[in-house]
């Protein structure tokens, strides 16, 4: 090891080595220029959706590549005694009008001028699904959460919306239209993804989106929308809440 | 005039230490700004908090607040260069040969010590060396390692799911969380220590991580401050 370190001693004109050495200098400064040029050139790129268009467009690369990779893994699962009682909110956007309980009907768009409407009577007819598992907020924290519902994949099966399943995403609003997420139909088949009625064993709390909401275990917390208006197939990407304000629009593990 | 020069860093492995450094800066940055948003970290015995994980001056000196859409939209692009630089890196360290200046052997651990009594001027003497001394051995495979655990505990943060098996190694996704951190903290206080230590060993020794090489003294035979400069020890200073 010594003698092949040796071996890279050399013995050069002195004149040589300087020239070398101030060439590298030169070309060091040039790439560092070009490096704070191109962080500069970056940083003054157009938004897309509230995100600079190069890095929307690799967050979106991103979304293919995980989602060609996809597979029905399944979030890991707790003991309903692990569940935590007190529930984080973390918010309202969409909640802000009083809930009307008695006319409240899951709208679900078959296609144009088509709906399908559901009370929460029907939605219970179909079998009890409980998911506890680690509720994971985009800001960084989490929690064990346990609700119940019925599996979205067997009750949009139930209701023949086989063709509808064909097309790339589902749209969830509230029934204000003032919060909206677009889910990828892989996510939204997953067979932990249900539409909760139930949280801790008791109808969901208005801040936790009385009469329905959407949990998906394979998402952020932000896809999880709270009481479910309207639901819509679409091949392209549905409007989505914090995807036009710089997120990714994925948002999925 | 004729002069002698150590090749020390190859063309390859000077690229990766220049990349990897704006890289890592803006994954350190983003990283922060996406902290931010459950800033909940601090140093504490007892009920007592020593530090808080970051304090509000620290949030405004460097205005990181309220850019969490920002911080993870740079994070999950910049990522991939940090991934791809440092996985190139390992293969030419591999390949080359060149990880045999690098990894500790069975001497590093116990000659670290000798180094680092000689650096803070209370042994004399330096144990021989070649392109690394037995505590740039041990610290800068420790950084390969921690860059590698970045790596393992952020994707056990970013598809918890599909790399279930990734947060389980490391104990659970909060778990992960805690571990990204602390390794980032790590980077700093290396990227201090190291930049200490590149001013005390001097120009010669820094501008070889630009050009290349380092001009070795002419005279071979001249003990300096107790270390012998023999030609296989020559030109390996610290840092």
């Amino acid at each position: 090891m010594e003698n092949q370190w040796n071996q890279r001693i050399s013995e050069q004109p002195r004149h040589n080595a300087n020239r070398k050495l101030i060439i590298a200098f030169i070309v060091f400064l040039i790439l560092g220029a070009a490096a704070v040029y191109g962080w500069q050139v970056l940083k003054s790129q157009p938004t897309d959706n509230g995100a600079l268009k190069p890095l929307r467009k690799v967050l979106n690369a991103n979304e293919k590549l995980f989602t060609s990779t996809f597979s029905n893994k399944l979030s890991a699962s707790y003991p309903t005694t692990e569940a935590v009682s007190r529930v984080r909110v973390n918010g309202n956007y969409g909640l802000k009008d009083p809930v009307d309980s008695s006319g409240w009907k899951l709208n679900i768009v078959r296609s144009a001028g088509d709906t399908l409407k559901l009370t929460l009577e029907d939605i219970k007819k179909l079998p009890k699904k409980d998911v506890v598992f680690d509720f994971k907020c985009i800001e960084g924290w989490s929690q064990v959460t346990h609700w119940s519902g019925v599996s979205l994949k067997e009750l949009l099966k139930y209701y023949h919306l086989t063709e509808q399943v064909k097309e790339n995403y589902l749209g969830l609003q509230t029934p204000d239209k003032g919060y909206y997420v677009g889910i990828d139909m892989q996510s939204v088949l997953h067979p932990q993804t249900i539409l909760a009625y139930e949280m801790n064993g008791k109808p969901l709390p208005l801040n936790q989106g009385y009469p329905l909401r959407l949990i998906i275990p394979v998402k952020y917390g932000i896809k999880h929308l709270k009481r479910i208006g309207t639901m819509f197939f679409s091949d392209q990407k549905p409007p989505d809440y914090w995807a036009e304000r710089g997120y990714d629009y994925y948002a999925g593990f | 005039m004729k002069t002698r020069v150590l090749n020390k860093h190859p063309l390859a492995i000077r690229w990766f230490h220049w990349i990897n450094f704006p890289v890592l800066a803006v994954m350190i940055w983003s990283g922060l700004l996406i902290y931010w948003a459950n800033d909940v970290y601090n140093i504490k015995t007892g009920h007592t908090v020593w530090f808080h994980f970051f304090p509000k001056s620290f949030y405004d000196k460097y205005h990181i607040s309220f850019r969490l859409a920002e911080g993870m939209s740079f994070h999950f692009a910049f990522m991939w260069l940090f991934f791809i630089n440092g996985l190139l890196y390992l293969l030419y360290t591999f390949l080359s040969g060149e990880w045999r200046y690098l990894l500790p052997n069975k001497h590093s651990f116990k000659e670290a010590w000798l180094v680092l009594l000689h650096d803070l001027h209370i042994r004399r003497s330096a144990p021989s060396q070649l392109k690394y001394n037995a505590a740039q051995r041990v610290a800068y495979t420790a950084i390969i390692i921690m860059g590698i655990g970045s790596v393992i505990t952020g994707l056990a943060i970013y598809k918890p799911v599909q790399f279930n098996y990734l947060s389980w190694i490391c104990g659970g996704y909060e778990s992960a969380r805690i571990e990204h951190f602390i390794l980032t903290i790590g980077y700093v206080l290396f990227f201090l220590v190291h930049i200490i230590q590149v001013i005390i060993a001097g120009w010669n020794n820094f501008q070889a991580m630009i050009s290349g090489f380092e001009f070795i003294p002419p005279s071979t035979k001249e003990t300096k401050n107790g270390k012998s400069v023999e030609p296989e020890n020559i030109g390996t200073t610290k840092a």
